[in-house]
């Protein structure tokens, strides 16, 4: 094997720092999933959406930092209003409806980003631009931040879940539905709060995501894509799955890439999901079925 | 003295079929060409229906078939000289049969949600892998070859002009909505639909609910690919952008627009979603907006209204247009 132990290194990092932004995204599409049993098509243009506050905010004031909390905040109250018009109507409709509703959402904000904001990609600056040296490359330091910012947050979810009232409030939503409502949660609020912080999510994934590559509208697309694959192999509505998948995947996504080109490395992640279909449908790391 | 079924049935249909079929002597070249995109979009969402609205599997990977159909038609048209229309057909489907026994085998372990995804997943690995071999496919420019003759050996052969085209096309439709109709009509249907109903019960009368619903992925497939092939007779190009899940997903829209489990409805589905299109890529234009006020909305994709007249349907028309008929059409 002709390949040097230096490409290695640099593409485990590499990995890593792409599975922590596709953890991201991929536990915000499990949560909403796991809890509401929603699917979100409209995940990726969430995204897509968040990291486009992100460029006009970081225009307007030129912190990345406040561009981070306004698309975050911008997009969850966004999320809110759409699950409120659209979704809530559909609550106890077969799940399927939810794909479909989503996918028509997904279609109205994708065509409604590329009239308004023009396919022209945008860019946002990296916040630090510091480098050091891995081997031959200047390795940003910002790649780094990402994957450190990705994990706090779905730590800060996990911690919030486990500990926070309004948390137990969202595990016993999704543990029985009725009973919670029985015991005096609100349950309806509790959905849309859950929708929202997913979408916000997913805004912040778009905006840590946005000075590595370009912000347009089709940016979500690519996501989705890849995150459903890391839920269906992580096992739907399975956090902890989620997120080991998103590493396990990126990662191979990131070796086979130094054997082929980029575009086609992609197919090894259908490989591992074939392979999972097949020997373990309900997902990896999930050790029961639903 | 009252109509039986049958009668206003056949008898509406064969008007259905005259009246689409003199369409094109009347009318001008752009909407003849619209009206037969419409009914090989048409074809493609009937197919799904078999899939959505008699198994209960909503499949989000048609545009793998459609696209393999219309690879497969691709290959053998740049290949036999001179360019033979059953061979293209062949090829087409044999494509198409072969990508949907791969899918059917994974796909249908999964249900519900899990389906869908699974089958948009299988969708987008052929996308890739049609996209990046770009020596056989052509990558991003896709391929374009000739038209065929419409030829049967021995007795006549004459090149394609649009009507004959149109004709061919209508043919081929309405030959498979009788073909898919009977199916669904079938024991085999039947048993489709009681798995649609309650799989559990199905399972446990005894019936082998795995491979019905393999045959009827590969059968719907099947008819996906055709469609292909006729896609691809009637433009000579195939491209990857077909084989992109969005096809598939407006393959789904046109089912739900229309009215699922009714064979008929995706096809009316399709002509209406396509007819919005056009009419609100005229609209969106500075000529029409500028009057009214609106210019600042020229420019907006048909999508965006297209979009949220689909989220409307589903939210307050879950049975579709001409979900209405359902019983009738089925009986």
């Amino acid at each position: 094997m002709g390949i040097p132990f230096a490409h290695f290194v640099i593409q485990t990092l590499n990995g890593i720092v792409s599975g922590m932004i596709l953890a991201l995204v991929a536990s915000g599409l499990t949560l909403i999933f796991g809890i509401m049993d929603v699917v979100n098509f409209a995940h990726g243009e969430f995204l897509m959406l968040g990291a486009y506050v992100g460029v006009l905010t970081f225009a307007a004031t030129g912190s990345f930092w406040l561009a981070l909390i306004a698309a975050s905040l911008v997009i969850a109250a966004f999320g809110a209003a759409v699950y409120l018009t659209t979704l809530r109507p559909l609550l106890g409709r077969d799940p399927l409806t939810t794909i479909l509703a989503t996918f028509g959402i997904s279609l109205v904000l994708q065509n409604y980003a590329l009239w308004q904001f023009g396919p022209v990609a945008r860019k946002i600056e990296e916040p630090f631009t510091g480098q050091f040296t891995l081997f031959y490359l200047d390795y940003p330091w910002y790649r780094l931040i990402i994957a450190g910012l990705a994990a706090a947050i779905i730590g800060g979810l996990w911690l919030f879940l486990k500990f926070g009232t309004y948390g137990i409030w969202i595990r016993a939503t999704t543990q029985d539905r009725v009973m919670a409502q029985a015991m005096g949660i609100p349950v309806p609020w509790v959905l849309t709060g859950v929708f929202a912080i997913g979408s916000a999510m997913a805004a912040a994934s778009g905006v840590l995501f946005a000075p590595l590559v370009g912000v347009d509208h089709a940016m979500g697309v690519d996501w989705i894509l890849r995150a459903f694959i890391v839920v269906v192999v992580g096992g739907m509505g399975n956090l902890g799955g989620s997120i080991a998948a998103a590493i396990f995947i990126s990662l191979l996504d990131a070796y086979s890439s130094l054997w082929v080109s980029p575009s086609q490395s992609i197919i090894v992640s259908f490989v591992v999901l074939i392979l999972t279909l097949l020997f373990r449908p309900t997902g990896l790391f999930a050790p029961t079925p639903k | 003295m009252k109509l039986r079924h049958p009668v206003v049935f056949w008898v509406g249909l064969v008007v259905v079929v005259l009246l689409l079929a003199v369409a094109p002597l009347v009318l001008p070249v752009f909407w003849r060409r619209l009206l037969t995109e419409i009914l090989i979009w048409g074809l493609l969402a009937m197919s799904s229906d078999l899939l959505i609205g008699y198994t209960g599997m909503v499949s989000f990977g048609h545009s793998a078939f459609f696209g393999l159909g219309m690879y497969g038609a691709a290959a053998a048209l740049l290949n036999s000289n001179p360019p033979n229309l059953w061979l293209a057909l062949a090829a087409g489907l044999i494509a198409a049969a072969a990508v949907a026994a791969f899918v059917a085998y994974f796909s249908t372990r999964l249900r519900d949600i899990y389906f869908a995804i699974t089958t948009l997943i299988f969708s987008q690995i052929f996308y890739v892998i049609i996209f990046t071999w770009t020596s056989l496919t052509g990558g991003e420019n896709g391929l374009t070859f000739e038209r065929p003759a419409l030829a049967v050996p021995g007795l006549f052969s004459q090149q394609f002009t649009a009507t004959t085209l149109h004709w061919f096309v209508l043919a081929v439709v309405t030959g498979s909505y009788l073909v898919l109709r009977r199916i669904t009509q079938s024991p085999f249907g039947m048993v489709l639909q009681s798995i649609r109903e309650n799989e559990r019960r199905t399972r446990a009368v005894g019936y082998p609910v795995e491979r019905y619903k393999i045959v009827a992925v590969m059968l719907s497939g099947l008819f996906a690919g055709l469609a292909g092939v006729l896609y691809a007779l009637q433009n000579e190009f195939a491209a990857p952008s077909f084989v992109f899940f969005v096809v598939s997903g407006e393959t789904v829209i046109y089912n739900v627009i229309g009215g699922v489990g009714t064979l008929v409805g995706p096809l009316a589905g399709a002509g209406f979603y396509l007819l919005l299109r056009e009419g609100f890529s005229r609209l969106f234009t500075i000529k029409f907006l500028a009057p009214l006020g609106l210019g600042g909305l020229a420019g907006m994709s048909y999508l965006v209204p297209v979009g949220l007249i689909f989220i409307a349907i589903v939210i307050f028309l879950p049975q579709g247009l001409l979900g209405f008929a359902r019983r009738w059409l089925n009986r």
